[in-house]
């Protein structure tokens, strides 16, 4: 069932809505040298991070659609019923979030890196910290999406609670960009991992909160 | 045969109000039960407190493996009516059929009316081969040949050894054991 439940949200997200974050992403970054001038060593200087709260953002855009239109129809409790737990329901949500979102992000980085002229070696490793990064930041934004699931407002709301649990991921992947070196990449990895084995078990226990 | 389902002493309490307490009832194999009682009762809560979407106040249930038919038809709007059960059960023509939906397989569950909607989640209950179903409203949005047809499949269910526990306000077609809930 975790399988079916993932290539479900697969095909939910590249029919629907999965390309409008990586729209936005490459947008932000478009914009950026309109905002800060066409100087291209203030861009390469500012650009790895500039990237990152792109990338950030953009990660808000789906959050109403990961969990709410489930709840909201039953399929969270069908899927009870059928002997899947919320933690297994939450992992598969996270998966599939992350194929979604992730190797999009990462394709789309190549241009926009191209629009803020940052050099290969910063590319190189931009792309390594979006490798790193997105995992977590996707079992973020699922868990946000569950906690918010429900309440009214809810998109301005997960953007109020993910956007600074997010920071500690922001600080070390555009430190690392920047020139971190590999304690910057570790302390990235390590969030990023504490992000992904935390998030199902709060994921879960969203659900069940959920659950009236 | 044991019980399929079993309340032994439950209370359910929500939003602060306490609904019912010192429940007792059980449903053997080939039983029927309809909870019935007026709007507010508690009615579908019992139903989610059997499935065991909700945790009781007091007491215990214990339940073998079910299905539950509520509003929410659990099934994704933008694929066909066939597609989307098959989510659930690899094999529901013969539900679908049963419910008068066969020529519906190929139409986008988002097209469906209200009366179809039902059919349907009623369809992805029959084709779960859980011994216990249990069913909110289910005459809700059904006309007259829907109804006939239910009646056909609760008929074919408790035959095969399976029980159905119901909340409904209406008349269900067919001999009903009655539990009464008052608010």
């Amino acid at each position: 069932m975790i399988g079916a439940l993932i290539l479900r949200d697969l095909r939910r997200g590249f029919t629907g809505s999965a390309w409008l974050p990586i729209a936005f992403f490459l947008l932000v970054a478009t914009l950026v040298p309109f905002a800060v001038g066409p100087d291209a060593k203030l861009l390469g200087r500012i650009g790895a991070g500039a990237l990152w709260i792109a990338a950030l953002t953009a990660a808000l855009l789906p959050i109403e659609r990961l969990i709410e239109p489930d709840r909201a129809d039953g399929v969270l409790d069908q899927l009870l019923l059928h002997g899947v737990t919320d933690e297994t329901i939450a992992a598969a949500k996270i998966a599939a979030h992350w194929l979604t979102f992730g190797p999009l992000l990462f394709v789309a980085a190549f241009p926009a890196a191209a629009l803020l002229d940052i050099d290969r070696s910063a590319l190189a490793r931009v792309l390594l910290s979006i490798w790193i990064g997105t995992p977590g930041l996707a079992a973020l934004t699922v868990a946000v999406a569950a906690l918010t699931a429900g309440l009214p407002r809810a998109g301005s709301m997960a953007g109020l609670l993910l956007l600074p649990l997010a920071v500690p991921l922001l600080i070390f992947a555009a430190a690392f960009c920047g020139d971190g070196g590999n304690q910057a990449m570790a302390l990235e990895a390590a969030i990023s991992i504490l992000l992904l084995a935390g998030s199902p078990f709060v994921t879960a226990a969203a659900l069940r909160a959920a659950r009236t | 045969m044991s019980a399929l389902l079993r309340f032994e002493d439950v209370a359910l309490q929500r939003g602060g109000r306490l609904l019912f307490e010192g429940l007792n009832f059980e449903l053997n194999p080939g039983e029927r039960l309809q909870v019935a009682g007026p709007n507010g009762s508690g009615k579908s809560s019992l139903l989610r407190l059997a499935a065991g979407l909700l945790r009781p106040e007091r007491g215990r249930v214990d339940r073998s493996p079910l299905a539950l038919a509520d509003d929410a038809p659990a099934l994704d709007r933008e694929l066909p009516l066939g597609q989307a059960l098959q989510f659930w059960d690899r094999a529901p023509e013969q539900s679908m059929e049963a419910l008068g939906l066969a020529h519906l397989a190929l139409v986008p569950v988002r097209l469906l009316s209200s009366g179809q909607l039902k059919r349907a989640t009623l369809a992805r209950v029959a084709a779960s081969n859980a011994p216990l179903w249990l069913l909110d409203e289910p005459l809700n949005a059904l006309d007259v040949d829907g109804a006939k047809k239910l009646g056909t499949l609760v008929e074919a269910h408790l035959e095969t050894g399976g029980a159905v526990l119901a909340a409904s306000h209406q008349k269900l077609g067919g001999e009903w054991r009655k539990l009464e809930l008052n608010p």
